[in-house]
C-alpha cells in the first residue's frame, strides 16, 4: 500500500505506528528526530509522512518547512502528531506547510482512519 | 482492525523511567532564576513525551497529571514563568509522583492517591497563580448538547484557495470523505480556470457547490474541513432544519449578528471545542479497554523491571563478527576432520588454537553486553544529596567521575542500597554544617565524590568525603561499650576504623531521620562481600574519610582451582587461595576442641578434611598424601585437606540456589570440559561449618523435613 515515514522521539510511540500501519499493510520507515527524517527523506519518496513536533535536534515543525522546501515533498502529505494542549500548535503546524494533524492521545484505530482519510 | 497495544507498554514504561531520570537531573541542574533555554526543553520535552505516551497507552491519571507538570514547564520555557528553588522542588516532588504512578501501573499495584492529589493541588495552586487553568471538561459538556439536532442535511460552498495542494491537501479527499457521510451531489465551478498558457499546474482554481442529504452532525462536516479552513473559503449552511430548541437558538443567534449566509460555520467553532470533541472521543475507549484488560498479569507483578536490557549496536555488531569468525573456525575444522592425515596435525592443533581464542573472545564480548555503565547507580545521587543537604541544612557540592566505568548488571543491582548508605553515612555524619566548616577553617561547602574505575579484574568505587573523618575515640569507647573489643587492646588506627563495620556498632549520637535506619555498616560490608567484593575505610580526623569498595567485574565467570577429593571434583575460587602446601604429619597439632591445627609462618590454621566435609571414601586419609590448600574467607585463613590440585581455568558459575537449594558451604556449580559437574566450594561458608557444624544438621534436618 503506502510508503510512509514516521517520525517521533519516543521509542514506544514509534513502535506503536510502526506496528500499526505495518499491520494495515503499509511500508514504514521510522526516524527518531527532524534530522534524521530529513536524512532519510532525501534518500528515498514517501506517500506520507506522519510526525511528532515536539523532538530533540530538528522538531516536527522545522522538519515540515525542510520538507516542502524539497521538491520532492511540496505536495505529499504531512500529518503533525500533537497533542490537546497545542492549539497554537496547529496554527504553527499549518504555517510550517503540514496538511492536517492528529491529536494525542490516539489509538490505532483512529490513526489508521486518520490516514485512510488522507490516502483514500 | 483491532490492535493490541499493550504489547508496546514495556517500551513505554523503559523511556518514561529514562524520561523521569532525564526530567530529574535537568531540575537538579537547573540554575535558579537563570534558567537555560536548553535545559527547560529537555525537561519539558520528557515531560510531553510521558503525557503522550501514557495518554496512546491508555493511562489517563499519569497523562492528566503530566498534563499540569507539561503546562506549567510550557510557561517557563516561553518565559512566562520563573525558575525558582520552590518550582524546581515542587517539580521534583512530581516526579516521584510521576515515578510512583508509573510504577503502580506497571506492576499493577495501588497508588498513593492522596499524595498524588497533595502533589497535584500543590501544582495547580502554582499554576493558578498566574493563569487561569486550561480544563477541557466545560466545554465538553456544550458539545454533547449540540449533538441532538436533526438536520436534513447541508449546503456548501467550497472554493479552495490556489495553495490549496500545496499544503499536501486535495479536494477529491474532501470530497470523497462526504460523500461517506450521506447522498452528495457536486456542482464543480472551473470559472476561475484560465487558458492553459497562464495555467499554473501547482494552483488550485476549481471550486465547488455541494449538496450533501441526510443526518449528519454538522461537526462531521465541518471536522472534514478541518485542515483547511483557513486554505479556502467554505460556506456550510444547513439545508432545512427539523424544530429542536438548541438549534433554533443557535440560528437566532446567527441572525442577530450577521446574515447567515456569509457566516462562515468553521470560525463558529472554536480551537478548544474541536479538541475536547476529540478527547471526548478517546477517553471512553481507552478507559475501558484499560479496564477491560485481563488481570492474569498481576502474577508476573512480583518481579518488576530488570529483565530487559538496553544494548549498544555496537556491541550486538561485534558480536556478530565474533560468531562469523566462529563459523569460520568451525568450517575449518571440519575441513580438517573430513580427511584427516597425521601429517596435518599442526594444522588441527592451530585451529583448536583459533577456536579457543574465538571462544573466548566471544564470551568477553557477551560478558560485555552486560556491562552496564555505572552511572546508572550513580545517577541516583544528585537528587539524594540535594534532598539531604536541605533537610540537613549543609551545603555540600558532588561531584561524580568515572561514570561510564561498566559494571556487570547484576552487580550493579545489588550494590546500589550499600552505596546510598555510604552516601548517606558521608552526608550525615561525616560532612560538617557551614558553621562547623568555617569555625574548622575549611571552605563552607562540603565536597562528596564519588569514583569509579577499573583496576586489575575489579572495578573500584571509591566515597570521598572532606568532612570530619571518623573520630577514633569516641569509635573505640563505644566498641568497647558494646564489648566488640577488649579495653586492654591496643589497636592501630586502621583497627579502630574497621570497627565500624562490626555487627552491632553504630557512632551516631542519636538516631536521625537520615542515615537512623536500623542498618549499620556491618550491613554494607556484609551485601558488599556477598558479592565478592569487599570494602574498606581510611580516614583522616578533620580531613575526611574514603571508603573504598572493590568489586569483581562480574559475577557469572570467574577463575577457580580444580581440585579432586576422592573421585570428585570441586572448584575452589582463585581468589581465596593463598598458597598450597605439602605437609609433614608431624607438623600438625591436635588441639581439643579445635580439631587439628597447622603452623603457617606465626599462625596456627585449622585443618579441613574435604572427604569429612562431603562424605566421601578418601583415597588416603594421611595428611603427607594429599595437599594443603590454605585459603581465606571473611579474614579467617584455614587450610582444606583435598587429595590432588588439577587445573586452573575460567568457569561459568550456575547458581544451586536456583536450581536446587541453598547448601552450606557450596557457592554454586559449574560444568566442566568434560561434561561433568563441579560444586563450586564457599569458603566463607566453609569456615561458618568448621566452626559450627551443627548447621549442616540443620539443613539436613530441613531436607527432612
Amino acid at each position: 500500500m503506502a510508503k510512509i515515514l514516521a517520525v517521533d522521539d519516543s521509542a514506544s510511540m514509534r513502535q506503536m505506528v510502526a506496528f500499526t500501519l505495518k499491520a494495515a499493510g503499509h511500508s514504514v520507515m521510522d526516524a527518531a528526530d527532524g534530522q534524521q527524517a530529513l536524512n532519510i527523506a532525501k534518500t528515498q519518496s514517501f506517500d506520507l509522512v506522519l510526525t511528532d513536533v515536539n523532538m530533540p535536534i530538528m522538531d516536527g515543525l522545522i522538519l515540515t518547512k525542510e520538507l516542502r522546501a524539497l521538491p520532492a515533498y511540496r505536495f505529499t502529505p504531512i500529518l503533525v502528531l500533537t497533542t490537546e494542549a497545542g492549539v497554537d500548535k496547529k496554527q504553527a503546524g499549518r504555517a510550517a506547510g503540514a496538511t492536517g494533524w492528529l491529536v494525542k492521545p490516539f489509538n490505532p484505530d483512529q490513526l489508521l482512519a486518520t490516514i485512510k482519510k488522507v490516502l483514500g | 482492525m483491532s490492535i493490541d497495544i499493550s504489547q508496546f507498554h514495556d517500551v513505554f514504561f523503559e523511556e518514561s523511567f529514562e524520561g523521569l531520570d532525564a526530567m530529574e537531573s535537568g531540575l537538579l541542574n537547573l540554575d535558579i532564576g537563570a534558567a537555560d533555554i536548553d535545559a527547560i526543553n529537555t525537561i519539558f520535552r520528557a515531560a510531553h513525551s510521558i503525557k503522550g505516551g501514557a495518554g496512546t497507552f491508555g493511562f489517563m491519571a499519569v497523562s492528566e497529571f503530566t498534563h499540569v507538570m507539561e503546562t506549567m514547564l510550557d510557561e517557563t520555557r516561553n518565559g512566562e514563568r520563573e525558575v525558582t528553588a520552590e518550582l524546581t522542588n515542587l517539580f521534583l516532588e512530581s516526579v516521584d509522583v510521576l515515578r510512583e504512578m508509573l510504577t503502580a501501573v506497571q506492576q499493577k499495584t495501588d497508588t498513593d492517591d492522596v499524595r498524588i492529589g497533595n502533589v497535584r493541588n500543590k501544582l495547580e495552586a502554582m499554576m493558578a497563580g498566574e493563569s487561569i487553568a486550561v480544563e477541557a471538561e466545560p466545554v465538553a459538556v456544550e458539545t454533547e448538547i449540540i449533538e441532538e439536532p436533526k438536520y436534513q442535511g447541508w449546503k456548501i460552498q467550497f472554493t479552495p484557495h490556489a495553495h490549496l495542494l500545496q499544503t499536501g491537501n486535495d479536494p477529491v479527499r474532501m470530497l470523497r470523505e462526504l460523500s461517506s457521510l450521506g447522498e452528495l451531489s457536486t456542482k464543480m465551478n472551473d470559472s476561475k480556470l484560465p487558458p492553459f498558457s497562464d495555467l499554473e499546474p501547482e494552483d488550485s482554481y476549481l471550486s465547488w457547490d455541494l449538496t450533501l442529504l441526510g443526518d449528519i452532525p454538522e461537526e462531521d462536516v465541518v471536522e472534514i474541513f478541518e485542515w483547511v479552513d483557513e486554505d479556502c473559503d467554505l460556506v456550510i449552511e444547513p439545508l432545512a432544519v427539523k424544530q429542536t430548541t438548541q438549534v433554533e437558538e443557535k440560528v437566532v443567534e446567527l441572525d442577530k449578528h450577521e446574515a447567515p449566509a456569509t457566516k462562515t460555520v468553521v470560525e463558529d467553532i472554536t480551537p478548544a471545542e474541536q479538541i475536547s470533541a476529540v478527547v471526548e472521543e478517546v477517553e471512553p475507549e481507552v478507559v475501558a479497554a484499560a479496564i477491560d484488560k485481563p488481570a492474569p498479569k498481576s502474577k508476573v507483578a512480583a518481579a518488576p523491571a530488570a529483565s530487559s536490557i538496553r544494548v549498544g549496536t555496537d556491541k550486538v555488531d561485534s558480536l556478530i563478527n565474533l560468531v562469523g569468525e566462529l563459523v569460520i573456525t568451525q568450517s575449518m575444522l571440519s575441513q580438517i576432520g573430513d580427511n584427516f592425515t597425521p601429517n596435518m596435525l599442526p594444522e588441527l592443533i592451530d585451529g583448536l588454537a583459533q577456536l579457543e581464542r574465538n571462544s573466548r573472545e566471544m564470551q568477553e564480548a557477551i560478558m560485555r553486553i552486560r556491562m552496564l555503565p555505572i552511572s546508572f547507580a550513580f545517577n541516583r545521587f544528585p537528587r539524594l544529596v540535594h534532598d539531604m543537604t536541605e533537610k540537613m541544612g549543609k551545603k555540600v557540592e558532588l561531584k561524580l567521575t568515572g561514570e561510564q566505568t561498566e559494571l556487570d548488571k547484576t552487580v550493579m543491582e545489588k550494590i546500589g542500597d550499600p552505596l546510598v548508605h555510604l552516601v548517606r553515612n558521608s552526608l550525615d555524619h561525616g560532612l560538617e554544617t557551614p558553621e562547623v566548616r568555617l569555625a574548622a577553617g575549611k571552605d563552607e561547602t562540603g565536597l562528596l565524590q564519588l569514583k569509579a574505575f577499573h583496576q586489575g579484574g575489579n572495578i573500584v568505587i571509591e566515597i570521598h568525603d572532606d568532612g570530619a573523618g571518623l573520630n577514633e575515640d569516641k569509635i573505640l569507647a563505644k566498641a568497647i561499650e558494646k564489648d566488640l573489643v577488649d579495653a586492654n587492646d591496643e589497636l592501630s588506627p586502621e583497627k579502630i576504623h574497621d570497627l565500624i563495620f562490626l555487627p552491632g556498632f553504630s557512632t551516631a549520637e542519636y538516631v536521625t531521620d537520615v542515615s537512623g535506619r536500623g542498618v549499620g555498616m556491618d550491613v554494607v560490608r556484609k551485601n558488599i562481600t556477598s558479592l565478592g567484593g569487599s570494602v574498606e575505610v581510611v580516614s583522616k580526623r578533620g580531613q575526611g574519610s574514603v571508603f573504598t569498595i572493590r568489586l569483581p567485574l562480574t559475577l557469572a565467570i570467574m577463575d577457580g582451582q580444580t581440585i579432586r577429593v576422592a573421585n570428585e571434583n570441586y572448584i575452589i575460587p582463585l581468589i581465596s587461595i593463598i598458597e598450597t602446601l605439602e605437609v609433614n604429619s608431624s607438623d600438625i597439632k591436635q588441639v581439643s576442641g579445635k580439631g587439628e591445627l597447622y603452623p603457617l609462618r606465626d599462625e596456627y590454621v585449622p585443618v579441613i578434611r574435604m572427604y569429612d566435609v562431603f562424605n566421601l571414601n578418601p583415597e588416603t586419609t594421611d595428611l603427607e598424601e594429599g595437599l594443603l590448600v590454605i585459603v581465606e574467607g571473611d579474614g579467617q585463613k584455614v587450610g582444606l585437606f583435598i587429595d590432588d590440585l588439577l587445573g586452573q581455568q575460567q568457569v561459568v558459575i550456575k547458581s544451586l540456589e536456583t536450581n536446587y537449594r541453598k547448601v552450606l558451604g557450596v557457592s554454586g556449580a559449574t560444568i566442566l570440559g568434560d561434561g561433568t559437574v563441579a560444586l563450586i566450594l564457599d569458603v566463607p561458608g566453609l569456615i561458618t561449618l568448621y566452626r559450627e557444624p551443627s548447621l549442616a544438621l540443620v539443613v539436613n534436618n530441613d531436607r527432612a523435613a
